[in-house]
């Protein structure tokens, strides 16, 4: 038995080490010395399970990360340049103890909103990112996601740039009502135009992805990779069971669902996930792209 | 009073009435019947028009099919899968002028309901109505859609068939369709089920319609974790014709007789078929590309949250 976690230690020391090889940056640490894994409920040193991308060492459950987090991990070190940071939600604010609620989770997360646009590079290749942060709502698309969104895309389609949107969100934001709800739309049509412009679109969808952000943008790519566990669907669970009245079979919703089902491309482990990115976009850059003949006939 | 409540005193007041022969009782009964009429119609609350646009006496798309056009075929099935009983679709005609419509299928008694799934489109209803616009598109046909749903249903089939990527689709799509895209809403207009069939250049309400991004009782149930606080929840959400008016999203709306539509409600129909070809005459006259772009900046506009 003992040696058995000795075996496991070492093993653990030894991909720490590795990773740490690999880290070019220390991801922000979570306060608080241990970070008990939401998958194993095991506890595992902060600073260890923060070089390893907040994977869990243990059983390689995928922890949510921050906005800043994410971009730290994919964005070529100091190239991220944010977009439309200052912008602010207008809509609905007498909805009770809502504008307390934004001010509240602005100081608890430096985020103003639930999603970071910006300008970067990934392996050295520009793309417009998007990246939603489940800690503020929930990650839920109000008037400001739905427009930094919108802008994010439209930069994107106007520099002929391919566009990577992170999503964890739970829906449409219900404070802000149907604003919320045309935001969907919003969003969808700015993404048709980027396709129509044959430029790429690569959706990551990370736990969990649902509602409204499912049913519009997130379900959109040219390219869907999620991470692995991640809870992917339209409905949430509990609102089914309620439904159906049954209990929802085992890995109902996850990622490798939804792979089975026909709905996403790839499941990319995090640490993986940059430079499969970055090898996408290089096989969508003009320079690998067959140059054929102009003109018809 | 809630107007379910009125309604409820009424029927017992017309139970008295049919019981006795005595004038004088007779006519409090009725002037008691009257008073509260009157009283119920004029304060209606935003619960009361939930109430209103879900009442299952309203009448439903097949009734608008029926009394606007002088032919209709229905058209079935997604060619991927099977037919969605909760979309109903197909070609028409609008005096003379050939049209798709689509809308949404409640049934008027709990078996039509249950055969259409109450309105609730699985992803199947969805990408039959794609189908439908996308075959408009090709012969040059206006769209009118009907909304009238609770949502897109959630149950474990529709996950597995892809819901969120059935209505994201539409959404995408409906957005660059080159042909006039008008939407009636003429119930309940839930949620993302009723978006994938409403990204449209003119959306209208009938004036006791509802519109919203889910129902009162959800919306009760994930704020205070109790869905009997629905009627509280429908006043905050600003989800009837006049809210969305004033919020610029509804371009119009039609009035209802007093305590709503019902069966023998004919000027209705009217009404929208003398709007319907007045509007496509109008949405006619642009080209395709700057009818695509003015329903791009429809949506684009909503929202706006640039720094003051």
């Amino acid at each position: 038995m003992i040696s058995l976690f000795k075996e496991r230690r070492q093993k653990l020391t030894l991909f720490k080490s590795s990773r740490q090889k690999n880290i070019q940056h220390r991801i922000s640490v979570p306060e608080g010395l241990y970070t008990r894994c939401p998958g194993c409920k095991q506890d595992f040193i902060s600073e260890q399970v923060a070089a390893n991308y907040y994977v869990c060492p243990g059983c390689g459950y995928h922890m949510r990360l921050t906005a800043q987090g994410r971009i730290k991990l994919i964005a070529d070190k100091g190239s991220m340049r944010e977009l439309n940071a200052g912008l602010i939600t207008r809509e609905n604010l007498d909805f009770p103890g809502y504008s307390e609620k934004l001010a509240s989770l602005e100081a608890q997360t430096g985020l103003k909103e639930a999603v970071v646009t910006g300008v970067c590079t990934i392996d050295g290749i520009s793309t417009v990112i998007g990246v939603m942060d489940s800690r503020f709502l929930m990650g839920s698309m109000g008037s400001v996601v739905g427009e930094k969104i919108t802008r994010a895309v439209e930069y994107a389609t106007k520099r002929r740039l391919p566009i990577v949107i992170f999503t964890a969100s739970g829906g449409a934001r219900m404070q802000e009502g149907i604003i919320s709800l045309m935001q969907m739309a919003k969003t969808s049509n700015a993404l048709a135009r980027h396709s129509q412009a044959g430029l790429l679109y690569i959706s990551v969808l990370t736990h969990p992805t649902t509602g409204g952000v499912t049913a519009s943008f997130a379900s959109l790519g040219d390219i869907i990779l999620a991470e692995p566990g991640a809870l992917i669907g339209f409905a949430g669970p509990r609102v089914i069971e309620q439904t159906i009245r049954q209990k929802l079979p085992e890995g109902f919703q996850r990622a490798e669902f939804l792979l089975e089902h026909g709905f996403l491309d790839m499941i990319v482990e995090r640490q993986n996930l940059k430079s499969t990115l970055g090898s996408l976009l290089r096989l969508h850059s003009p320079s690998a792209i067959l140059n054929r003949k102009k003109g018809g006939g | 009073m809630p107007l379910k409540e009125a309604e409820d005193q009424i029927r017992l007041l017309d139970e008295r009435l049919s019981k006795t022969e005595d004038r004088e009782e007779r006519q409090a009964i009725l002037d008691e019947k009257n008073r509260i009429l009157k009283d119920a119609y004029e304060n209606l609350t935003s619960y009361d028009r939930v109430y209103l646009a879900r009442k299952p006496t309203r009448p439903g798309v097949r009734d608008y099919i029926k009394n606007i056009f002088s032919e209709f075929y229905e058209l079935h099935g997604d060619r991927l899968m099977r037919d969605d009983p909760a979309v109903i679709g197909g070609i028409a005609s609008l005096d003379g002028i050939a049209v798709t419509v689509i809308g949404h299928c409640k049934g008027k008694n709990l078996e039509e309901n249950i055969k259409c799934n109450f309105g609730m489109p699985n992803p199947e209803g969805y990408r039959k109505a794609l189908r439908l616009m996308k075959q408009a598109e090709k012969f040059n046909r206006p769209i009118i859609t009907f909304i009238d749903t609770p949502g897109a249903y959630p149950g474990i089939e529709s996950e597995e068939h892809g819901q969120g990527e059935a209505i994201a689709r539409n959404l995408l799509e409906m957005g660059s369709l080159q042909v006039p895209i008008i939407s009636i809403v003429i119930g309940e207009g839930g949620s993302g089920g009723a978006l994938a069939m409403s990204v449209a250049d003119r959306i209208w309400m009938l004036e006791n319609a509802v519109y919203s991004i889910l129902s009162p009782e959800g919306f009760a149930s994930i704020l205070w974790k109790d869905a009997s606080r629905a009627r509280e929840a429908a006043e905050l959400m600003k989800l009837t014709s006049f809210d969305l008016y004033q919020m610029g999203i509804a371009d119009r709306l039609f009035a209802e007789p007093k305590g709503g539509l019902n069966q023998n409600s004919r000027s209705i129909y009217q009404r929208l078929k003398t709007a319907l070809k007045a509007e496509l005459e109008q949405l006619a006259k642009l080209n395709k590309r700057t009818l695509i772009e003015q329903r791009y900046k429809k949506y684009r506009r909503i929202g706006d949250c640039s720094p003051k």
